[in-house]
């Protein structure tokens, strides 16, 4: 299921704005890898250059290479549509779709493609992907309410079922505590340690002692000064970075000095 | 190094390429409907033209109103057009802008949406029904006031005499048509009014300006661009409405501005109203014509309207 | 010494009222202004001058009073700033009065004069053979629904594929242009569009060619940039977080709006559709142009004159009979129907919009 993904070289661009430059990183499978850095770095635009979400943004483009399991994301004749089944993404707040019921949340992947499925493999589905986002216990009796009647943290476990429910490779995920409360993000934390078994995780976070509690890599990215790029400043082991990192901007970032 | 050259082009289709004729099958169908418009909108003014043109050279005699040419048809009209819209907006104007103040900085909260709804329902009456009331109700209603206006200032031009006696006449179809446009130029500068920073308000405020002095300070300066739009598309609407005036107006072929007789200036739109089931060969041509003047008027009134709100960029949730 | 008298008149009652009228001063002005007025007119009617009593013109003189008397009052007692808040005050208060007057006539009349002839022959006979009194309008509106179902059927998909494409496509010049001319077109006056489409199959068809779809054709050049305008406003709506989830399921582009975009605001568009067809339902200009107008029954849009509703009025009211009675009757009862039908719209679409819609989670 879980696949390493290698990026060489990747500059991204707003039209003419260099957004992110020159970022070489290497992504293990089965492996918790979190993105840290001040606002406007740059790594939410690297996290969508992964399953190629920044196309939705007019103007967005990159250049390099993004290798999942070796195969380029960006070579002629790849289709975004298929890159993103096998790379799922959750978002900084939750949005499930408010026209469908829950079971029809997790589900959505599947049926708006147009895949017939049974009934019997879809109860299963659902029944799986909320048991793996630890959600069933919580809404089995409730499947065709609308999923906006969730709390926030239910609401974002569901939007994982979701995407876990496609069975992807690798599942990136944009802050996506940011809109909670503590106890949800605890929630979506143990989640994320659980996940880890199955797939490649990729988080952009702010908070900081929510990169060390959950990853197993810890990339930084920095910028210069507004309207310079962003750049990959220290990727390495999470208990590396925050203890004894070899960057002095590291240092300063992971102590609060600054950003 | 540039952009198309790292944009991966669709050449080699593989098993995807059915997700693809969707996307494409789809995005050709909503572009076409959308060219769709812009082709309808050069039909209509190519038809109009088409069938114009033999007004447009005809010969003296075949113009209706025993005209020499078609610009002397058309002229009168043109000058009853424009009049009664100016007349209407004249009375419209402070009117509505009386109201959208009244929605957007006096009423209650609670009561401002009803406000807002129940003048919203004006703009969905049928012109046909304002014709009737204006004929039937207002035109006797207003005019002994009309009498009294006459034989006391009548010697100002415009109150003119000899008076209508059946209240008919362009001042009656202007109430008329003010209270037709009331409607949307009240909901612009409702919307634009209710724009109006509250930070600037709040301040003038904290200043101990008084209401209107607020109002002056923070709202009217914000606003100034989308009153002057609300007028514009209100005249557009003055410009175009046909069947209150074909119906209120007892009209004449003159050029006058006396507000009260009974020989009143026709427009365009009601002149081609009354004229059309008659009308034959270039008679037919000419009214259609006429059409087409008014055509332009009001797409120059209307593109200027857009011109000066200039749009600020909407916000969009899809981009 | 005047230091002393004026803290000791401090204490005695607030600073912060002085000079100030009291708060339901205006309120009772604006009551004794119309009662004036009121009187007035009730001595103008017992002295034989008018008629008979005028409440509009009562309300509407008396309003006027207010204003002046508020004005001179405040700037009395308030001063000159307070006293010019005070008069644009009373003057938008005024438009508003001014503005429902006719409102309120408009409303009363058609009710009053409209319930004579709104009876059952009203609606199953239609004008054929009638000379005088009685008949019906079921030629008009059978006319006015299927005439304007078909401008609906037209204009809906186009106007809706349209602020698809403005919405979720267009970039460039191509949808810059379309906003732009939608704008445009919502401007055109609605006779324009009636001697378009009577060219358009004079063209083909000569001149003396009338029908019903000929009226369809017209009323959807004027309803289809209302839909545009609404449907966009509706879909700029929808969050785009749920077009991204959409997409980073891989769902591709056109599904996404299929299955997610429309569903999510299907009640929005809704509501846009029927204000849009409550706006065209009262166009007499066009109709009365391009589909003519006949007393019989005729069902079939594509053959012969077809009566519509507004023009219905329009022609019981233009050519009366020797007694105007039943035909002005007619004309009261139509215009009557016809308001009902475009509230019942709009009514029906405002509660659609508000029932249906889906909550989106916002905080």
């Amino acid at each position: 299921m879980s696949k390493r993904i290698e990026v060489k070289d990747l500059n991204v661009y707003y039209s003419k704005f260099r957004a992110v430059e020159d970022v070489t990183i290497t992504i293990e499978p089965r492996t918790v890898t979190a993105f840290i850095g001040p606002s406007g770095c740059g790594k939410s635009t690297f996290l969508r250059t992964l399953n190629r979400m920044h196309e939705v943004i007019p103007g967005a483009y990159v250049e390099g290479e993004v290798l999942i399991d070796g195969n380029d994301l960006y070579a002629q004749g790849v289709d975004p549509v298929l890159v993103r089944r096998q790379v799922g993404m959750v978002f900084q707040r939750p949005n499930p779709f408010p026209t469908m019921s829950i079971r029809e949340n997790v589900l959505a992947g599947v049926k708006l493609n147009n895949r017939r499925i049974t009934k019997s493999d879809a109860d299963d589905l659902v029944e799986k992907s909320l048991l793996g986002a630890n959600l069933w216990n919580e809404v089995k009796d409730r499947l065709d309410k609308p999923g906006s009647g969730l709390s926030g943290g239910q609401q974002q476990r569901l939007c994982i079922a979701r995407a876990v429910a496609v069975s992807p490779d690798v599942i990136l995920m944009d802050e996506p505590c940011s809109a909670l409360d503590p106890i949800s993000t605890l929630a979506i934390e143990d989640l994320i340690e659980e996940l880890k078994q199955e797939y490649t995780i990729v988080i952009v976070t702010h908070n900081m002692q929510q990169a060390s509690r959950v990853s197993d890599k810890t990339a930084f990215f920095n910028i210069a000064g507004t309207g310079k790029p962003g750049k990959l400043i220290e990727y390495d082991n999470t208990a590396t970075m925050f203890s004894n990192p070899s960057v002095q901007a590291t240092e300063d970032y992971v102590s609060g000095r600054f950003g | 190094m540039t952009a198309t050259a790292e944009r991966p082009t669709p050449t080699a289709p593989r098993p995807k390429a059915t997700v693809r004729l969707g996307d494409r099958v789809f995005s050709l169908a909503t572009v076409l409907s959308g060219s769709l418009i812009l082709l309808v909108l050069v039909l209509v003014a190519l038809f109009l033209i088409v069938q114009s043109i033999p007004a447009l050279f005809a010969k003296p005699g075949e113009i209706p109103n025993q005209a020499t040419n078609f610009w002397t048809y058309v002229g009168p009209l043109v000058f009853g057009t424009v009049w009664a819209a100016i007349l209407a907006l004249i009375i419209a104007t402070p009117l509505s802008l009386g109201i959208a103040l009244f929605i957007s900085h006096y009423a209650p909260r609670r009561i401002a949406a009803v406000l807002g709804y129940i003048i919203d329902l004006l703009a969905a009456v049928p012109s046909v029904v304002f014709g009737l009331w204006g004929v039937l109700v207002l035109a006797p209603f207003i005019q002994p006031f009309y009498n009294t206006l006459v034989d006391h200032v009548g010697w100002i031009p415009l109150f003119a005499g000899p008076v209508s006696g059946t209240g008919k006449t362009i001042l009656t179809a202007a109430i008329v048509l003010a209270v037709m446009c009331l409607p949307i130029m009240t909901a612009v500068m409702r919307e634009i009014f209710l724009q109006a920073p509250v930070l600037h308000e709040e301040a003038a405020l904290a200043l101990g300006a008084t209401r209107w002095e607020m109002i002056r300070m923070a709202v009217l300066p914000f606003a100034r661009s989308g009153i002057v739009s609300a007028v514009m598309l209100g005249l557009g609407r003055a410009l175009g409405e046909t069947l209150a005036i074909a119906i209120v107006l007892s009209p004449a072929t003159v050029v006058n501005v006396f507000l009260l007789t009974s020989q009143n200036p026709n427009t365009i739109a009601a002149n081609i109203a009354l004229q059309f089931n008659e009308a034959q060969g270039v008679g037919l041509n000419t009214l259609i014509a006429s059409g087409l003047i008014l055509f332009v008027i009001t797409l120059l009134v209307n593109m200027a309207a857009r011109f000066v709100v200039n749009r600020r960029k909407a916000f969009s949730g899809a981009n | 010494m005047s230091v002393a008298v004026r803290s000791s008149r401090a204490t005695t009652s607030n600073t912060l009222t002085a000079g100030k009228l009291p708060k339901g001063a205006p309120w009772g002005l604006l009551i004794v202004s119309w009662a004036i007025f009121v009187g007035i007119f009730l001595l103008l009617k017992a002295s034989g001058t008018t008629a008979d009593f005028n409440i509009v013109g009562a309300l509407f003189f008396g309003t006027i009073l207010f204003d002046v008397l508020i004005v001179v009052i405040s700037m009395v007692v308030e001063g000159g700033r307070k006293a010019k808040d005070r008069l644009v005050t009373s003057l938008v208060t005024t438009a508003f009065i001014v503005t429902l007057l006719p409102l309120v006539s408009l409303i009363y009349t058609v009710i009053s004069r409209g319930v004579a002839r709104f009876d059952a022959n009203y609606f199953s006979e239609s004008m054929r053979n009638v000379i005088g009194a009685g008949g019906g309008a079921l030629h008009a509106i059978v006319g006015t629904l299927e005439i304007t179902a078909f401008a609906a059927l037209i204009s809906i998909p186009i106007g809706l594929l349209t602020s698809i494409y403005l919405v979720e496509y267009g970039r460039g010049r191509l949808a810059r242009a379309i906003t732009f001319f939608v704008d445009v077109m919502t401007g055109i006056p609605s006779i324009v569009a009636g001697l378009f489409a009577f060219a358009l199959f004079s063209l083909f068809l000569g001149p003396a060619f009338r029908a019903g779809v000929v009226g369809s054709i017209a009323l959807s050049v004027l309803m289809i940039p209302v839909v545009v305008r609404s449907s966009e406003e509706i879909l700029k709506i929808v969050p785009n977080e749920l077009r991204e989830a959409s997409f980073a399921l891989g769902v591709p582009k056109w599904l996404t709006i299929l299955k997610i975009v429309l569903p999510t605001s299907i009640a929005g568009l809704t509501t846009g559709v029927m204000l849009a067809i409550s706006r065209v339902i009262g166009e007499t200009a066009p109709l009365l142009l391009t589909t003519g107008f006949t007393t019989s029954m005729n069902y079939d849009l594509f053959n012969d004159r077809m009566m519509t509703l507004p023009v219905f009025v329009y022609t019981q009211y233009a050519n009366q009979g020797p007694d105007a009675t039943p035909f002005v009757e007619r004309a009261w009862t139509g215009a009557l129907v016809l308001i009902l039908i475009v509230m019942a719209l709009n009514l029906l679409a405002r509660l659609i919009g508000k029932i249906f819609s889906p909550k989106l989670s916002r905080r």
